[in-house]
Order: structure tokens, then C-alpha cells, then sequence
């Protein structure tokens, strides 16, 4: 069993049990964000584990990691993610973002060192990061109820189950050394945390409720991803 | 990953782009806004103080440059929502002002991220009658672009901009939430007072 994903598990099971009991009802209630209730305790979990073990850790990575270090870790995480928004692209029948994220993908792990350097991009080839959340969404799955899950943080029900998919991909999933295999699981977690710092700081600035800003963002920001490739169509053109 | 220390950069970008009066109230609105985003990107690149965060630097230049492209009153009348109606002259004024100070604030920590970004703006199609338009640009740096488009709409002095998407996700439409949720509670003053904490916080921390 993959550590991730028995990971994963452990945080739907109980996402799952305490659902149960906890649907926001009344005239107030957000109809995109009916478990309101239980989401904000969620996030009030999520943000404790944060400030108390994920901030500070990335903070300190920050601090004693030169910068051109961070960004080949950054770059090496990217390059793999790269692969499977190729795969993702051509579920989407779209060959343009298929053969660029692949070609992606080639250039910098033959190129770049294994994906520390990141030559496709100053070769002009972009990268267009999609996930199985998209794709089914791409299809007509509807978003369900905002969810925020522990640990993993905002989702929706159709993103979680994208999630699961997403995550038995995993190309980390393939490492055969458990040691090797759960350093790299941490150093991407930190990485992943480190680059969001800014955002996070600016998040606190700029929000009246933290909760509601968070959500309306990554729901309007999910709708927008899908439509982009919706309004692209099938095939080559780029919807213009 | 990297992709959100760029919309970071991208949003610094895009409010810094919102810049300098019209030359003539005829230019085109993708013109206008592509101009006075080169124009707002060379200063930021070329003035040390404003990318350390100099606020005094920063104020002025949204003021002189940025704010003269901007309806900023229908800005926050549409993130106030129907309640702007009710609100007094007075009101009105401390709302637009408390928003402003928190755009500002909230961005400002971020201009040290302006560094090799380019901009890229996408064909608009526009009829001439048309009075409002989307204008829709590209951010690139480092890994995946980031998408920014502006609304503007057509006054007798030109175009104003009136709205900003970053990474797909509408300002005003993210704020009427926020504010929504703060007046339902709090009413309009109530709104104000949290605006005025929460810009007072962000100037305490930033100290």
C-alpha cells in the first residue's frame, strides 16, 4: 500500500464519519457550501497543524536553503507533475497540451537532470498543470458541495475524488525504498508550503473571514480552470 | 507551486499596470491598458525603494499613476453590492477609502516579486459601439503563465478599469462575499470598522 494514499484514506474515513452529523441548514447557508459547519472546524484544524509544525518548517527551509537549491527541488517536483497533466490533457482530447507537457517532460528530465532544471520553459514550451478533478469536471461532473479536507485542505466532493486518482498516479508512488520514498513525500510537502509563504501571508491580509475568501477563491478559480478548457474545445484550436 | 509565488507577482503586476491618465480619451482600451503596464513596470523595476516596500513610494504611485485609470467608486459599489445604496454619502466615501487602503496594503509586500516577468497581451475582438470590454493578458515567468484580464468600461474621459482577474478569479465577485457576510452581521458600519481594524493590523504587522 502506498503511504499516500493509505494516507489519504485515513483523512476521508474521517472526513466521512464526521460528516454525518453536520449539515448546515437555515437562510444563511451558502448553497455551494452546505457543510459549512464542519469545514471551518476542518480548517481551524488544518490551520493549527500549520502554525505549529508546516509554517515554521518551511519558514526554516527557506531560511537555510539558497535559493537556486529550492528552485531545482521545485523544479524536479514540477517536472513530474508535468507527466500526468499530459495524461490528463489527452483525457481531455487535447493533443496541443498533451504533446507540450510530454515534450515537457522529455526536455527537462533528459536535459535538465532529471527535471531539476527547467529548460522547456525557457525554450517556450508551457506548462498547462491539469488534474483528474478537471478532467472529470471538464466532462460534466458537477463540483458537488465545497469540502475541506484534513490535511490536504480545500477540495469539493467531485476534487476529492479526483484527488484519489491523482494520488495513485503519483510517480513518488513508485519508489521502492519506503525511507527514500517518504523523504521525498516530505520534501515535496515542504517545497509545496514554502512557495505558498507570500500567498499565505497575503491571504491574512487580505481577507475579512479567511474561510469564506479561501473558498470563494478556490471555487471560482476551479470553474475557471475547466472552462478555459471547455471554451478551447476538442482538438487542436484555442478556443480564440 | 511556483505558479503561486507568480499570481503574486502577476497581482502586483496587474494593480501596478492600472496606471497614468489617459493620453487621449480615444485610445484604444487594450492600448491603454498595455501602456500604462509597461510604463508602471519599468518604474517598479528601475526604483529599489518601491520593490523593499517603501509604502510612502507605493502610495504615490498608485495615486499619480494608477488611480486616474480607475472607476474605483463603482469598484466598491459593486463589491459593496445592493447595500451600497443604502449606505450615506459619508459611508460611501469610507468605504471606497478603507478598500483602497487595504488593495493597497495587501499587494504592496509583494512588489519585490516583479523581476523577469513579461507581459503578453491576448487579440481582443470589440465592436465600436461597444461601451465595456474585457482585456486579456499573460503573465510569464517561471513555469505556468498567469492569466490577468481587466474590465473597463467607456466614460467621457477615456477608459476606466473596473474590475481585475487574476488566475481566473474576479476581484469585485471575491470581495461581495466577504462584505456581504461582514454587513449581514455588522451592518455598513460595521463593515467599515472591520475594514479599518483589519487595514490597521496589516499596518502594524508590516512595521
Amino acid at each position: 500500500m502506498k503511504p499516500l494514499i493509505s494516507f489519504l484514506k485515513f483523512a476521508l474515513a474521517v472526513t466521512a464519519l464526521a460528516l454525518a452529523s453536520c449539515f448546515a441548514t437555515g437562510p444563511d447557508a451558502n448553497p455551494r457550501d452546505p457543510l459549512e459547519p464542519f469545514n471551518r472546524g476542518v480548517q481551524r484544524f488544518n490551520d493549527a497543524v500549520d502554525d505549529a509544525v508546516l509554517k515554521p518548517v518551511a519558514t526554516a527551509y527557506v531560511d537555510v536553503t539558497p535559493s537556486p537549491v529550492r528552485t531545482g527541488v521545485s523544479n524536479f517536483f514540477g517536472n513530474l507533475g508535468d507527466l500526468w497533466s499530459s495524461v490528463n490533457a489527452a483525457l481531455q482530447l487535447r493533443p496541443r497540451e498533451t504533446a507540450e507537457n510530454l515534450m515537457r517532460f522529455g526536455v527537462n528530465t533528459a536535459l535538465g537532470l532529471g527535471g531539476l532544471l527547467d529548460i522547456a520553459t525557457e525554450m517556450g514550451i508551457p506548462r498547462t498543470r491539469i488534474d483528474f478533478g478537471q478532467t472529470l469536471g471538464r466532462w460534466g461532473v458537477g463540483s458537488g458541495p465545497y469540502l475541506v479536507l484534513p490535511f490536504f485542505g480545500p477540495s469539493t466532493f467531485r476534487d476529492t475524488a479526483g484527488l484519489v486518482v491523482d494520488s495513485n498516479a503519483d510517480l513518488l508512488g513508485g519508489v521502492d525504498r519506503v525511507a527514500n520514498r517518504n523523504s521525498l513525500y516530505t520534501l515535496r510537502v515542504i517545497d509545496k508550503r514554502a512557495n505558498l509563504l507570500g500567498a499565505s501571508n497575503m491571504l491574512e491580509g487580505a481577507a475579512l473571514d479567511k474561510y469564506s475568501f479561501t473558498r470563494d477563491f478556490y471555487l471560482n478559480r476551479r470553474q475557471s480552470q475547466i472552462d478555459d478548457m471547455i471554451d478551447k474545445g476538442i482538438g487542436l484550436g484555442n478556443g480564440e | 507551486m511556483l505558479q503561486r509565488r507568480h499570481w503574486i507577482a502577476a497581482t502586483t503586476l496587474s494593480l501596478a499596470s492600472l496606471a497614468l491618465p489617459a493620453i487621449a480619451a480615444d485610445e484604444a482600451p487594450d492600448a491603454l491598458v498595455k501602456r500604462i503596464s509597461g510604463e508602471v513596470l519599468a518604474t517598479i523595476k528601475s526604483d529599489p525603494a518601491i520593490q523593499a516596500g517603501d509604502m510612502n513610494r507605493i502610495i504615490a504611485l498608485v495615486d499619480g499613476k494608477i488611480m486616474p485609470n480607475v472607476n474605483f467608486t463603482r469598484m466598491t459599489a459593486s463589491a459593496v453590492g445592493r447595500y451600497w445604496r443604502q449606505a450615506t454619502p459619508e459611508q460611501q466615501k469610507q468605504l471606497q477609502d478603507e478598500f483602497k487602503t487595504l488593495l493597497v496594503r495587501t499587494y504592496s509586500g509583494a512588489l519585490g516579486e516583479v523581476k523577469d516577468q513579461t507581459l503578453h497581451f491576448k487579440p481582443m475582438r470589440m465592436q465600436p459601439t461597444d461601451t465595456e470590454v474585457v482585456v486579456r493578458s499573460e503573465v510569464r515567468g517561471k513555469g505556468e503563465p498567469i492569466q490577468l484580464d481587466y474590465r473597463l468600461e467607456k466614460t467621457a474621459n477615456g477608459w476606466k478599469i473596473y474590475d481585475l482577474n487574476v488566475l481566473g478569479v474576479w476581484l469585485v465577485e471575491t470581495y461581495r462575499t466577504q462584505f456581504a457576510q461582514e454587513i449581514g452581521a455588522k451592518g455598513i458600519d460595521g463593515l467599515i470598522a472591520s475594514l479599518a481594524q483589519r487595514n490597521k493590523s496589516n499596518t502594524a504587522k508590516a512595521s
